[in-house]
C-alpha cells in the first residue's frame, strides 16, 4: 500500500504538540481496543460499557489531536512509528480480565492526570475538567469488576492475577514526564500506586512484583516504539480511510 | 435558569437575541426529545455578531457526546428559518457541563418519559460515581428500592437499574 507521508503539523501557538499528541494517542488507541469488544462482550451490559468508555475516550482524542494538527490526518495517516501512546494502551484486549486490568492501570492514571491538568491554566485545563469527572466513571467500572474478578471464582481469581501481572511491566511509562506537559509526576506515580495497591489488596489479590519497565519491550511507546500487536490494530483502524480517500457516510 | 454565565462578555442581551435565544433553546434533544436544549442546559450563550449573523455556544453533556453535531444542526435550522443566514454554532467546555444543569422543569420531564432524573448535587465538589443509591426512585412505580444494572447504559450519560418493587428496568441520568 502506498502511504502518504506523516503529517505533523508544526506547534501551532502555545499548544505543546508532543504532549497533545501523547494524550490524543492515549485516548484514540485504547478508544479503538475498547471498541473491539462490540459484539463480542461477555454480556450485553458490558458491551454497552465498554464501548461508552470508548465514546467517552474518542472525544477526549478528537479534542486532543485537534489541538497538534487535522484529526483525521492524525489517526488515519500517520505511520506507527509517529505515534506517541504508551505501550499499555496498545496491548491487546487478551480476555475480559486483560481488558479490566487495562481500564483499572490507565483510568487510574488518567484520573489523577487529568485532575492535576485541570487544576492548572495551560492549554489542557478545560479538556481535562471536562473529562476528569466522566473518567472517575470509567475508575469506577474497572474497579467494581477488579473487586468482582479478584473475589471471584477460582478461575476469576487466577485469570485476573494473570492479567495484572502480564500488564504490569507497562505502567512505569505511564510515568514517564512528556515535554510541554506540566505534571508533578512523582505526585501522579505516589498516588497511583496507593489506589491501586488499595484496590488489588481489596479484590484479594497480589500487587505484581515485577519491574513496571525496563524488559526490553517495555515503555518506549511516547519515543514511537510500540509493540508487535500495535501494527495489527492500526491496519485495521486505518484501512477504510487509506483505501478510501476523502469518503464520507 | 439554563446557566447564569454569559461566556460571550457582551451588552445585555437585545429583544431578537433574547427571541432568538428561546428558539435555539426550545430545540428538542436529540436523543431524548422530551427535554429542551434550554431544559439540558447545554446553551451556553447566543448573541448577534452582525447583521444576519449570530453566534451561538454550546456545550457537550459528555466530550464524546455524538449528539453536539445534531443539536448544531437542529439550532442552525431553526435560526435560518426564522431568517438568520448566518449562523455559528462553537462548542465550548468550560465551565464543564454538570447535570445541576438540567432544570427542575428538565427533570420532571425526565421522570415523566421514564429515566430517572440525576440527583442535585447543591455544589461543592461532588461530581462522579456516588457510592450509595438511596434516593433513586423508580420513574414508574415510585419506589426507592432499586439496584445497578450496569454503570453504563444505552448512551454514556445514563445507568441501567432495576425496581425491586415492580421488576422493571429504567434508565437513570447519572450525576456528572
Amino acid at each position: 500500500m502506498k502511504q502518504a507521508p506523516t503529517p505533523v503539523p508544526p506547534a501551532a501557538g502555545a499548544v505543546p504538540t508532543a504532549a497533545a499528541l501523547a494524550l490524543g494517542d492515549d485516548a484514540l488507541v485504547l478508544s479503538h481496543r475498547l471498541a473491539e469488544w462490540a459484539g463480542n462482550a461477555p454480556v450485553l451490559e458490558e458491551e454497552v460499557a465498554l464501548t461508552n468508555i470508548a465514546l467517552d475516550l474518542l472525544g477526549q482524542a478528537r479534542f486532543l489531536l485537534s489541538l497538534a494538527g487535522d484529526e483525521d490526518e492524525l489517526a488515519y495517516l500517520r505511520e506507527e512509528r509517529a505515534f506517541r501512546n504508551v505501550q499499555l494502551v496498545e496491548q491487546p484486549n487478551g480476555d475480559f480480565a486483560h481488558t479490566i486490568a487495562r481500564q483499572l492501570f490507565f483510568s487510574t492514571y488518567q484520573e489523577l492526570l487529568f485532575g492535576q491538568l485541570a487544576a492548572g491554566d495551560g492549554p489542557f485545563a478545560p479538556l481535562a475538567g471536562k473529562a476528569v469527572k466522566e473518567v472517575a466513571y470509567h475508575r469506577d467500572h474497572a474497579e467494581h469488576w477488579t473487586l468482582r474478578l479478584g473475589d471471584g471464582t477460582e478461575e476469576s481469581h487466577r485469570r485476573t492475577q494473570t492479567a495484572l501481572d502480564a500488564l504490569w511491566r507497562y505502567t512505569g511509562e505511564l510515568f514517564e514526564p512528556v515535554e510541554g506537559l506540566e505534571v508533578d509526576v512523582t505526585a501522579l506515580r505516589d498516588g497511583w500506586l496507593t489506589l491501586i495497591t488499595k484496590t488489588v489488596r481489596q479484590a484479594t489479590l497480589e500487587l505484581p512484583t515485577g519491574p513496571q519497565a525496563g524488559a526490553w519491550t517495555a515503555g518506549a511507546g511516547r519515543q514511537g516504539l510500540h509493540t508487535e500487536p500495535f501494527g495489527r490494530m492500526l491496519a485495521e483502524m486505518q484501512h477504510l480511510h487509506r483505501s478510501h480517500p476523502g469518503a464520507s457516510w | 435558569m439554563v446557566t447564569t454565565r454569559a461566556p460571550l462578555s457582551a451588552p445585555p442581551p437585545t429583544p431578537l437575541e433574547e427571541r432568538l435565544r428561546e428558539l435555539a433553546g426550545a430545540v428538542p434533544d436529540p436523543e431524548l426529545p422530551v427535554v429542551t436544549l434550554a431544559e439540558l442546559g447545554v446553551l451556553r450563550g447566543l448573541q448577534m455578531s452582525g447583521p444576519g449573523r449570530v453566534e451561538v455556544e454550546l456545550t457537550p453533556t459528555y466530550t464524546g457526546c455524538p449528539a453536539v453535531e445534531a443539536m448544531a444542526a437542529d439550532i442552525e435550522r431553526v435560526l435560518h428559518e426564522e431568517g438568520i443566514p448566518e449562523v455559528e454554532v462553537r462548542t465550548v467546555l468550560t465551565p464543564a457541563w454538570s447535570t445541576d444543569d438540567i432544570t427542575a422543569e428538565g427533570r420532571r420531564k425526565l421522570a415523566e418519559f421514564g429515566v430517572a432524573p440525576p440527583r442535585v448535587s447543591g455544589g461543592g465538589d461532588r461530581s462522579g460515581p456516588v457510592p450509595v443509591s438511596l434516593g433513586i426512585r423508580c420513574p414508574h412505580c415510585g419506589s426507592t428500592d432499586t439496584t445497578l444494572l450496569s454503570r453504563f447504559s444505552s448512551t454514556a450519560c445514563k445507568a441501567l437499574r432495576r425496581c425491586e418493587a415492580c421488576r422493571e428496568p429504567f434508565d437513570h441520568f447519572k450525576e456528572l
